[in-house]
């Protein structure tokens, strides 16, 4: 995955010189999981900046650059370090069209690596989506594997509000996957069916959707078919597919590693009891995050949603 | 060692609170220049005395004055080209006039309506800034632009003496300095944060020796002293213009009226204080070199502020009978292209608007 997002930024330079790119170690160092790699030698230091340690500063100039013509893909180290620019992101950037009634845009990128089960010090490992879909004006954007990585970046780069583009640290070299050379874009707010089935749908994003896919087909040995879907986008969000696949099966699990209140998942359990409450069989079932701080390394894998848990949600809504 | 008790306090100022100064120096402004100085800076005044007496008579909404720091903000503004860059706080609304806002808009904006945020196009001027020093960042992102399109436009951050205790005031600074781009942080000291005063803001004995510490010029001015102002600003904007970088500008001034139209500053400060200041009315002293040099007298005074007065009853008048705009509109400016769910909420107040309309 690692390799897509690099060549999305380096295809969309190419094609745009006021694409540029800055943050912390993007430079020289090409990203601290070399996101970055080699953009600085391609585009030298008229286009690829390493800023001072500062993620206020890295989101609060970006929005200036944008308003003046140019495309900044700002990175946030850590998803987990982003609520030192929490200001910038949901006050500032977010509503820079609506406190100009228009006049101004503010189309920046903003990236960052998040979520578990790597073994990282503290605040590095947080998903905070939903920090950011409760910020009107700000797109979020969590692809699951390269190929969608590459089209939903180049979609993020040209469109002309500020994305928020989440990519799971577990998944950037967890497999490897064709991706076509050329650039192609995948909308913003169109889910994709991971798998098909009749029994249970199972609604994931990000770090949690070849979770979810591995144990559908493992599910499917024993008799139960489980469909997936992977929002790949929250905001705008594809509820037509969700809305879709509950008629279809009747039982909804949500699997997302954020904390479990107030987490995403419920905003998209709130929207199928809003739109399709009659069609549910069974009670929604959430796995997410325990709502606790994300914990210490030695206990990761007891908190964040795994196939035992996820298992024992689907026999849930299968005795239903 | 760097002692900060060793540092230089030299304030610059070409004109004294008594009108008087350096007669060569003087000499440098011409009397027409002078003259739209005050004409501007009385325009100002008036405004916003009007904008007072209009919010105490519940004809808009909160206000914040700027009533003492005519100078500061006339000055400065004076030396910017109109394609250059303005991020303005709150307080700012002399600036904000000077550089091509309105006063029609700024009814709309102090009467709550949408339309009241939106700059003329060509107006480079940036949505009035609420959160404290948040423009500063904006203010160098949009410098740094200008630098990587090869462009000679300068921007300029306004704000005020609290704002430098925030994290964005450093952050802006360092990254404008690491930089190096056209960008003026201009400072309005005008000793208070609402109501905690100066002494308590900062341990640092001016505001202007903070650039220092980013590798930045600093500048300390009166700024009560219009030509002072003008002629620093100046000096930086075209530095800045010539690439040679940011530099911070503290303008010494005080607020003469609340914070806000919502703010008491009889709780926190003495008339004693007040009166001080405004016998360094930057208006006054101005006023008393026009005189000495015969160019303004009582009957010009009165007409000004007249002809003031009907443009403000004018603008005023004609913000009034606009279109107001209706909760319709807040879904249009979220994003390019409402997503559907945005979309859906619209329709649900158009359908109720449409119901109560019929009724």
């Amino acid at each position: 995955m690692i390799e897509a997002i690099n060549e999305a930024m380096r295809q969309e330079m190419e094609r745009d010189p006021r694409i540029i790119v800055l943050g912390e170690d993007v430079g020289e160092n090409g990203g601290v999981f070399r996101a970055t790699d080699g953009l600085l030698a391609q585009f030298g230091e008229g286009r690829v900046f390493d800023t001072p340690l500062a993620e206020s500063g890295i989101i609060g100039t970006s929005i200036g650059l944008a308003i003046n013509g140019m495309r900044p893909i700002a990175e946030i180290q850590f998803l987990g370090f982003v609520y030192q620019a929490m200001d910038q992101l949901a006050a500032q950037a977010a509503r820079i069209r609506f406190r100009s009634a228009g006049r101004f845009s503010c189309p920046i990128v903003v990236r960052s690596p998040y979520g578990g089960g790597v073994r990282t010090p503290e605040l590095h490992s947080d998903a905070l989506e939903a920090l950011f879909t409760h910020s009107p004006g700000l797109k979020v954007v969590m692809p699951s594997n390269p190929y969608d990585a590459k089209g939903l970046l180049i979609s993020a780069i040209r469109d002309e509000d500020p994305v928020l583009f989440l990519e799971p640290m577990k998944l950037y070299r967890a497999f490897r996957m064709e991706v076509p050379e050329e650039p192609y874009t995948i909308p913003l707010g169109q889910a994709r069916v991971v798998k098909e089935g009749d029994d249970v749908t199972i609604i994931a994003w990000g770090a949690t959707v070849p979770l979810a896919a591995k144990v559908a087909a493992e599910m499917e040995a024993k008799g139960v078919s489980a469909e997936v879907i992977d929002l790949r986008c929250l905001q705008p969000l594809d509820f037509d597919a969700i809305i879709a696949s509950v008629e279809k099966t009747g039982r909804v699990m949500i699997v997302h590693e954020a904390v479990k209140t107030g987490g995403f998942g419920a905003e998209v359990a709130a929207l199928i009891s809003e739109r399709a409450l009659f069609s549910l069989s069974a009670p929604i079932v959430r796995i997410a995050g325990y709502d606790t701080p994300y914990p210490v390394p030695s206990v990761e894998d007891d908190w964040l949603p795994n196939a035992e848990r996820i298992v024992e949600g689907i026999e849930t809504l299968l005795r239903y | 060692m760097f002692d900060p008790g060793k540092l230089p306090v030299e304030v610059v100022q070409i004109l004294d609170e008594n009108g008087n100064g350096d007669e060569r120096q003087l000499a440098a402004f011409s009397d027409e220049w002078l003259l739209r100085a005050y004409r501007e800076m009385r325009r100002a005044r008036v405004i916003d005395e009007r904008l007072l007496r209009m919010q105490r008579q519940g004809r808009i909404g909160t206000y914040a004055p700027f009533s003492g720091q005519e100078a500061a903000q006339i000055g400065s503004a004076l030396a910017l080209h109109k394609d250059d860059w303005i991020f303005p706080s709150y307080r700012e609304v002399a600036v904000c006039l000077m550089h091509g806002m309105p006063l029609e808009q700024f009814f709309h904006y102090v009467q709550g309506r949408l339309s009241g945020k939106r700059m003329p196009e060509g107006v480079n001027i940036f949505p009035t800034q609420i959160i404290i020093a948040a423009q500063t960042l904006h203010a160098v992102g949009c410098a740094w632009a200008s630098k990587l399109k090869g462009e000679p436009h300068v921007s300029v951050a306004y704000f005020g003496d609290g704002a430098t205790s925030e994290g964005d005031f450093h952050e802006a600074m360092n990254f404008a300095a690491v930089y190096n781009v056209p960008v003026i942080f201009f400072c309005q000291n005008n000793q208070y944060a609402i109501s905690v005063p100066y002494r308590k803001q900062t341990a640092s004995r001016t505001i202007a020796q903070k650039a220092l510490a980013y590798g930045m010029k600093g500048v300390l001015v009166d700024g009560n002293d219009v030509l002072a102002v003008y002629e620093t600003m100046k000096q930086a904007v075209e530095a800045a213009r010539r690439g040679e970088g940011p530099m911070l500008i503290e303008a010494l001034t005080y607020r003469l009226g609340p914070h806000t139209t919502a703010d008491d500053p009889t709780k926190y400060r003495r008339p004693e204080e007040v009166e001080t200041w405004r016998a360094k009315d930057p208006l006054r002293r101005l006023r008393l070199l026009l005189e000495r040099r015969g160019l303004w007298t009582e009957a010009q005074e009165d007409a000004l502020v007249a002809q003031v007065n009907d443009e403000v009853t004018a603008a005023y008048e004609a913000a009034i009978a606009s279109k107001s705009g209706s909760i319709v509109d807040v879904f249009d400016y979220v994003y390019s292209e409402a997503p559907t769910l945005l979309a859906e909420q619209k329709d649900e107040v158009m359908r109720r608007k449409q119901r109560s309309g019929v009724r």
